[in-house]
């Protein structure tokens, strides 16, 4: 059986508590709310942290407030996230559509953002990681899917965020030093190793999102469930009449990093969906999708098959039944 | 036998081991434990293909809470499953050769403190260059993983020849001539392989282990352990899975023994998700080409079929394997002449082996899909080329096996009509399509794995005053329903109710041999068995109570929990009382069967691979939906007919095939066994791509389509009332029915394993482009086959030995 | 090293003192420290379903669920469902309809199954499958696993009438 490496346990009941027990442990501490990523990832020696500081006993993680927009406390479970029925529909069908019902069940919002990135050269065992003499994201110097590559192209693997960053969410960190407000986007890098704006000390304890955006979510992966995404798409628009008022659409799952492909929001504004407009924004989006060969399937056809969801997507948003279609490929109704 | 009308064969019902699997009370290996056991962590090599140079043990060895460290010294001999490749050894000794073999063991308090020792032991290496495939083994015959074979890396190399095949091919008025490309994948057990060793009362050796097959484990066993046999007890425990997985002795299960004797203490050791990768023994990836000629009017004339196996590391079940890629393609249709050639290379790779299907997946795909294209060429219903060609009952094969039984005919006929297939194949609109194929399979293997003229199953029965009934067996539960099977044929021969009958199944200390659960063997073979058994164990209580039920001994009837005259069913009495009449009058009850299948009719060297008492038929239409845009391929429903004598329970046998489709149809889109080359001016790392269950893709709830099976029941005499396989046989049709509805809905051949969206898609840009639209292997290599052995078909007045060609001449 | 934790945890409505290393998971203090050996494991790493019990009537991965985090809560297993000698409706269904083959991802599947049929006594087929898809299964093909949860629906709520 793969067991856990041993570590030292804290569970603060406070986020002030927490960030003070952050800001005292130094890098040494790890957060864990769910514990999907992380500890598979300990059984596996990705990470050894000294010290454990769990999120589970903070109540105030877990709150929602509804007002202008919505605030969610970042260790509600994606299974909360999901049956909220204020949560707009990207977010919902993002969540919906991580991993399993159980792992849902479990893993948090906050969780699913601060996903560490992924690469079929990293999930590995350590004795697999030995086995290629490690590589540059842990324990090597050498980046086994750009060999030529000083920097860790580890894929950002997480549901929420490319559907967040659509709909204009922002995070809010705190530390023991204070707190600060960023775009949800802001909060990612492009390096598979540093992939998180967030300084090791402080806490995402709350995401933001404004209301009024017509939004949805598209996900690549090979079966129905557990599978992370090789690709996704979220796009989020605000229309007045038949025209795009404004529009935003995020891309995960193909770099680093999730990100807002500013040009295809910048492109669909005052126009409508009509095919020619979508056909033209879908190629906008996919010239961006720069997949790595660092997942499940091929990836010269994640590149090739990323305009066609960018068309379901903004074709559901213009209204086209796309059941079918959606059940195709993501095998259920979400 | 018994006839007619039964009471407990035919009927759904609550398998035996049914509530012990839903409340948890059912012990897998891993849920074993003993006071002061131990625990058992295995180091593996890093390298693919390395020379062991020094291993240092001493710093594992002083760390708190060792026990015990083993390496390749502590065992100097050798085992593997055929006698013919006996390879491996529990741990490494000089060599290893795929990442992941096993070097050295730390046996600890607990797991947590043996991994920890693990990471102290030091192996030197010298690192060699990895072989990785196939093809890279026949271009270099150096470095060689093994010194024996054939020549170079080279494990087996044959070639079999029933009849001129050139000239038949030159006669036929179409050659189709293609190469397909089949890749590896693995069983993939939920359950992770774990033994418990200890010493028991008597001072003998015991051993509880997730295996297939206790016998073959035990005669290795004694082998390796230099031990008698009669001093070793294995004891199968149920499995969490087998698939063909848990049929080669591990590694991992001498090292538990060879410490329990050691330390006199019970050693446990349960494998983790990745050493099962590791441990594989799983589908090789098989490269062939089929040469086919047909007459205009669609009637086969010959095949020559070439297959390259990819061995992986050691021999394990390879020599059969490498048989299997070839010998049973003749058995669905009428080959008048059939050659085949087959050979299997050592790679650095872990060990292929048996899995579900045994070889033959491999072939049937590339026999199904060219059928297929033969079908669109001459413009006629492949359901239809199929029927054209069927093998009949009771007849021989070019290669004389002896075909007995046959419900391949009925099953074309279910599955075209339950499918609606003459509305749809090519009727569809583009993007829509049905794909048919069939195919057989064995009921089991016709020869023991080590030669011997021994029964291949024993069955006991005991009989007392309580009016129990306790039948041992050596056949293994791997989740197949085993016991079940047994539980019903004595129930049903005794007249009893299967909850009066108690199953001891898979312990070689108590129970008669039974060559292990593979090759769909059990049902017929443990069933013959049983069934002899039982029916001593009637005819003496007949003879006893026949008198006081006024009627003789052939007209006694077991039925429902009571014995009576045919004749008079009003009075008789109870099985209870009919036991202890019995029991008074001869003393204590008990019978023994035993079964050893038909001498096959051919008489060529090898000609013992193929042969089987008896053979399922199967036949399947899948329909897909592919998304011209993406390749997307998605299957909304499956139909199947499966020829299965008779359901002995027809609620497991259709678990069976919906298992066997479920697991086809993961070969057919998803499953690879598939291992990444580094750089090699970088890197000598040849590894396993993805040795975890999230990464070895295996279908959800959600990604099964709906699946209409028709179980096709004409009782085959040769199997116990009736009944044949149904373990294997369903699962190999479908992956060639995923490729011709493919090439059904949008045009493209793919002629390779798995379907993948990338691959259709390429298809679809070729067509486009106006080329062929087929994406597959581009050619096969030159392989340095032997002269054939050359037997001429029955038909041409061959004797079913070796002959010269020139017999063959003479004739035509 | 650590000292073993010493903890009281709530396993099937019943309190068990127990006292384990504190590295371990729920599914290694079931398995291993109070005999439960009824829930299973198939990767330890959250990728199979085999290991899944129920977390204060959810169902949750064992294997990525630490020991220590579960004092004060309700912990649900395969050992604890049947009604005495009864078995529950789902084991009688699952025993019944084909729905165990091997038997080794039974467990879990039961359990998650538990947690749909609390909540939603007559689940449509998809909602079955989409509410065990967190559960692999290598032998049955999945159909007599959601037949069975369908039968043990129709029980369950021919009892509660």
């Amino acid at each position: 059986m793969l067991r856990l490496p041993w570590f030292d346990y804290r569970a603060p009941r406070t986020v002030a508590e927490a960030a003070k027990i952050l800001a005292g442990e130094g890098p040494a501490a790890m957060l864990v709310a769910g514990g999907t990523d992380l500890l598979p990832n300990m059984k596996r020696r990705h990470q050894a942290p000294q010290v454990l500081v769990s999120l589970r006993s903070i109540p105030e993680l877990r709150a929602f407030a509804n007002g202008a927009g919505a605030a969610y406390g970042a260790a509600l479970t994606l299974k909360q996230v999901v049956e909220n029925p204020k949560s707009p529909t990207a977010l919902r069908q993002a969540a919906a559509q991580v991993a399993t019902p159980q792992i849902r069940n479990m893993g948090t919002l906050g969780g699913n953002l601060c996903l560490d990135t992924r690469c079929t050269y990293y999930n590995q065992t350590y004795e697999w990681r030995k086995a290629i003499d490690f590589c540059l994201k842990k324990d090597g110097k050498t980046c086994w899917v750009a060999t030529a590559s000083k920097r860790c192209v580890a894929v950002s693997s997480t549901d929420t965020a490319p559907a967040l960053i659509a709909l204009n969410a922002a995070a809010r960190l705190v530390s023991s030093a204070g707190e600060r407000t960023v775009n949800l986007e802001d909060l990612y890098k492009n390096d598979g190793i540093n992939y998180l704006s967030r300084r090791p000390d402080e806490i995402l304890t709350e995401v933001r999102v404004p209301g009024g955006w017509k939004s949805t979510y598209w996900k690549l992966r090979r079966r129905g469930s557990f599978d992370f995404p090789v690709l996704g798409v979220a796009v989020a628009v605000q229309m007045a009449g038949d025209v795009v008022a404004e529009a935003r659409v995020a891309l995960g799952a193909v770099a680093s990093r999730p990100f807002l492909v500013e040009r295809a929001g910048e492109f669909l504004k005052g126009k409508p969906l009509s095919d020619e407009v979508i056909e033209q924004a879908a190629a906008l989006v996919a010239n961006r999708a720069k997949p790595m060969d660092n997942t499940d399937m091929d990836l010269y056809w994640r590149k090739e098959v990323a305009d066609e969801f960018a068309r379901y997507a903004l074709r559901e948003l213009r209204g086209d039944d796309m059941r079918e279609t959606r059940l195709r490929i993501a095998r259920q109704s979400v | 036998m018994k006839k007619g009308r039964f009471d407990v064969v035919g009927k759904a019902r609550r398998r035996v081991d049914g509530r012990a699997k839903v409340t948890g009370h059912l012990r897998f290996a891993d849920d074993l434990a003993m006071p002061r056991m131990v625990h058992a962590k295995l180091l593996r090599s890093p390298h693919p293909h390395a020379v062991i140079e020094h291993i240092g043990v001493e710093k594992a060895k002083r760390y708190p809470g060792v026990h015990l460290v083993l390496t390749g010294q502590d065992f100097p001999v050798p085992f593997g499953i055929m006698p013919v490749s006996v390879d491996e050894y529990p741990l490494a000794r000089e060599r290893v050769r795929y990442v992941g073999d096993p070097v050295a063991a730390v046996i600890a308090k607990d797991e947590q403190t043996a991994s920890e020792a693990l990471g102290l032991i030091e192996v030197t290496y010298r690192v060699l260059r990895p072989i990785c495939d196939a093809v890279d083994g026949l271009a270099n015959p150096e470095p060689r993983i093994h010194d024996y074979g054939e020549q170079g890396n080279i494990h087996r190399n044959q070639s079999y020849e029933f009849g001129d095949v050139d000239e038949a091919l030159k006669r036929a008025d179409l050659v189709f001539d293609d190469v397909f490309f089949y890749e590896g994948n693995t069983h993939l057990p939920m359950e992770q392989q774990a033994s418990l060793a200890f010493i028991d009362g008597e001072g003998k050796l015991q051993i509880s282990s997730s295996t297939q097959n206790p016998h073959y484990l035990h005669r290795q066993l004694a082998r390796v352990l230099q031990m008698p046999e009669a001093k070793i007890r294995v004891v199968a425990t149920p499995n969490g899975g087998g698939f063909g997985g848990k049929c080669d002795p591990g590694g991992h299960e001498f090292v538990v023994c060879k410490a329990a004797l050691v330390l006199g203490r019970p050693v446990k050791i349960g494998l983790s998700r990745e050493e099962v990768f590791y441990v594989h023994r799983g589908r090789h990836p098989v490269l062939m080409r089929m040469r086919t000629g047909v007459t205009k009017d669609g009637k086969l004339t010959g095949m020559h079929l070439q297959t390259l196996l990819d061995g992986g590391g050691y021999g394990s079940h390879g020599p059969a394997s490498t048989f299997y890629t070839g010998v049973l393609t003749p058995v669905t249709y009428q080959y008048p002449r059939f050659k085949f050639e087959a050979c299997r290379v050592f790679t650095n790779k872990p060990a292929c082996g048996p899995k579900r299907g045994h070889g033959t997946p491999q072939p049937r795909f590339g026999q199904e899909v060219q059928l297929d294209k033969i079908a669109e060429k001459l413009a006629m219903d492949p359901a239809e080329l199929r029927l054209r060609n069927l093998v009949k009952a009771n007849s021989l094969t070019a290669s004389w096996l002896r075909v007995g039984s046959t419900g391949l005919e009925e099953c074309i006929r279910k599955v075209v009509e339950l499918s609606g297939w003459k509305d749809k194949h090519r009727k569809l609109p583009r993007g829509r399509g049905v794909g048919l194929a069939c195919s057989t399979y064995m009921c089991g293997a016709g020869v023991a794995i080590y030669w011997n003229k021994m029964p291949h199953s024993g069955v006991q029965i005991l009989l007392d005053r309580s009016g129990a009934v306790i039948v041992y067996c050596g056949a293994t539960e791997i989740g197949q329903g085993s016991d079940d099977v047994l539980a019903a044929l004595v129930a049903e021969a005794l007249g009893v109710d299967t909850s009066v009958v108690r199953c001891v199944t898979g312990d070689t200390g108590i129970t008669p041999v039974d060559l292990g659960s593979y090759s769909s063997r059990v049902t017929i073979m443990m069933g013959n068995a049983a069934l002899q058994a039982a029916e001593r164990l009637r005819a003496s209580i007949a003879a006893v109570v026949s008198e006081t039920l006024g009627t003789i001994p052939d007209r006694v009837v077991f039925s429902q929990g009571r014995v009576f005259a045919a004749d008079t069913p009003g009075p008789g009495m109870t099985f209870v009382e009919a036991v202890q009449a019995a029991e008074a009058h001869l003393g204590t009850l008990s019978a023994v069967g035993s079964y050893a299948p038909p001498k096959p009719p051919g008489k060529y060297k090898g000609a013992g691979v193929g042969p089987s008492p008896a053979y399922s038929f199967t036949a399947c239409v899948v329909e897909t939906e592919v998304d011209e845009r993406t390749g997307w391929v998605h299957v909304p429903k499956i139909w199947i007919a499966h020829d299965i004598g008779r359901a002995l329970n027809p609620v497991l046998a259709r678990g069976q095939v919906i298992g066997g489709v479920y697991m086809g149809l993961g070969e057919a889109l998803m499953e690879a066994q598939a291992f990444r080359r580094l750089p090699e001016k970088l890197s000598g790392a040849l590894v396993h791509r993805s040795p975890s269950m999230l990464d070895y893709k295996s279908l959800t709830s959600l990604d099964m389509p709906e699946v209409e099976v028709a179980l096709i029941e004409d009782p085959d005499p040769n199997c116990p009332y009736g009944a044949k396989e149904v373990g294997q046989g369903p699962l190999l049709p479908v992956m060639p029915a995923v490729a011709n509805a493919v090439f059904d809905a949008v045009g493209v051949r793919i002629d390779e394993v798995p379907i993948t969206p990338d691959k259709v898609l390429q298809a679809l840009h070729l067509q486009k482009e106006g080329k062929l639209a087929r994406v597959g292997p581009e050619s096969f290599p030159a392989v340095p086959y032997p002269e054939p052995t050359f037997v001429l078909p029955p038909w041409e007045n061959g004797d079913g030995k070796e002959t010269k060609r020139d017999a063959a001449a003479a004739v035509v | 090293m650590q000292p073993s934790l010493r903890m009281r945890l709530d396993v099937n409505g019943e309190a068990h003192e127990t006292l384990f290393a504190p590295y371990k998971t729920l599914l290694e203090v079931l398995r291993e420290d109070l005999g439960l050996t009824g829930t299973k494991h198939g990767c330890e790493l959250g990728e199979c379903g085999a290991c899944t019990v129920l977390l204060d009537g959810e169902p949750v991965l064992s294997c990525l669920v630490l020991a220590r985090e579960c004092e004060g809560r309700a912990v649900q297993t395969i050992e604890g469902l049947a009604r005495g000698p009864e078995l529950h409706p789902l084991q009688a269904a699952f025993a019944d309809c084909g729905g165990s083959q091997c038997g080794y991802c039974t467990p879990g599947v039961i359990m998650a199954a538990k947690a749909l049929l609390e909540k939603n006594p007559s689940p449509t087929r998809d909602e079955i499958r989409a509410a065990t898809s967190g559960n692999l299964c290598r032998c049955t093909g999945y159909h007599q696993i959601v037949e069975a949860i369908e039968d043990a629906a129709g029980r369950m709520r021919e009892e509660v009438q």
